[in-house]
């Protein structure tokens, strides 16, 4: 009876987990831009782990703007231009989406979450051209 | 699953950093502080052993050229800021972002003309930040008077008080900025003396460069705290006044032949 209960427990879970790789894979593909810095790191990297981000992202950007714009210290691995740099998206054609246009990597949350975002009406919404 | 459950748990994962953090440093020396800052010039914070300001030599400012100007705009993405609809053409001289600005003098008893930029003078006894309202006009440690615009609230009182005229308001939304100057509609902003070049670690302001690329050489910028540095060198040689010195506000910028 309990080997009946193991098998389907990990077959459940095999299921789960490829679920789950398909779940990650479609997030990954609409929320980092390829070739990017934060593509680049682990899965689902960034300057913090995911969930990290996903739950105090906006703490540690405000601590982050308070320390440059008072003290001048720039030397936090936080910057809403290096958030930028990596989740603003390209259309067809190659120009840059705005991050916080309809459905983009910051709309989509905040929308679900009904947060309304002010960051952009000063910020720089696609990276710089160097 | 719920969603809680998929989420880690922070505080648990702060706690064992921290522990961990603590157990390795108690194992290298007891007493032996490391710390993990890098000691490159771009991770420095302002301190107050440095105060920025510059001298400007009003005789070297040449007549009809602006090129401090176009370069202000340019570093700060002032360029990239339209007339609003319906606002007239004067309205808009009057009103536009300036952060810097040329200002020709004339002394109406000998005819004498001079030339000069005009930008926040950077005071040590600051008349915007005395009467900001939320904090948000306030001095550097390295003595640069700045806004916060994320606690600025638009009153406009500092544009009232300070002397200069340094200040501009942005009246309608700005579709376009650079990513080292944002700016937004309903704040005030002014001249920070290019703070973003500073903290990286670049030692001089877009005027100052754009005037000696143009071969005037009439802006000195550096480090007034400094006594080797270039403006201080120069300060030393030069009859320099403060604009409105009346006013005891102690400018960092100053200026000859005025």
């Amino acid at each position: 009876m309990h080997r009946l209960i193991d098998l389907k427990r990990v077959a459940v879970m095999m299921v789960a987990s490829v679920l789950l790789s398909f779940a990650t894979a479609a997030i990954s593909d609409s929320t980092v831009v390829e070739g990017s810095k934060a593509a680049g790191m682990d899965k689902g990297g960034c300057v913090a782990p995911q969930m990290d981000m996903r739950r105090n992202h906006m703490e540690y950007l405000k601590h982050q703007r308070d320390e440059v714009v008072h003290k001048g210290d720039r030397s936090s691995k936080f910057a809403l231009a290096e958030c930028v740099n990596c989740h603003a998206s390209k259309d067809k054609k190659g120009h840059p989406v705005p991050v916080n246009a309809k459905d983009q990597f910051c709309d989509s949350c905040h929308d679900y979450a009904a947060v309304n975002i002010t960051c952009f009406q000063c910020h720089r919404k696609v990276p710089e051209e160097k | 699953m719920s969603n809680r459950k998929q989420q880690p748990d922070m505080k648990r994962r702060e706690f064992l950093t921290k522990s961990v953090i603590a157990a390795s440093t108690a194992t290298i020396a007891p007493g032996v502080l490391l710390t993990t800052a890098d000691a490159n010039a771009a991770t420095k914070a302002a301190s107050s052993n440095t105060r920025w300001g510059m001298l400007i030599y009003t005789n070297k400012c040449a007549d009809g050229c602006s090129s401090c100007v176009s370069a202000c705009e340019k570093e700060n993405g002032i360029d990239l800021v339209k007339k609003p609809e319906g606002h007239s053409d004067a309205m808009w001289d009057e009103q536009r972002p300036q952060w810097i600005r040329k200002v020709k003098l004339k002394d109406t008893q000998t005819g004498m003309v001079s030339n000069l930029p005009l930008m926040c003078q950077h005071c040590e006894e600051a008349p915007c930040v005395d009467v900001c309202p939320t904090g948000a006009s306030f001095k550097r440690a390295d003595g640069i008077v700045m806004v916060d615009r994320h606690i600025c609230i638009g009153c406009r009182y500092c544009m009232m008080a300070c002397p200069y005229k340094a200040r501009s308001f942005i009246h309608a939304d700005v579709a376009e900025q650079v990513v080292e100057s944002p700016r937004g509609k309903g704040c005030v902003e002014a001249c920070n003396l290019c703070a973003n070049r500073l903290d990286a670690g670049d030692g001089n302001t877009a005027c100052a460069e754009a005037c000696s690329k143009e071969g005037h050489n009439a802006i000195v910028f550096g480090d007034l705290k400094d006594p080797n540095s270039a403006v201080s060198k120069v300060l030393k040689q030069s009859h320099s006044r403060q604009l409105r010195e009346d006013l005891k506000l102690n400018t960092a910028v100053r200026y000859t032949n005025v």
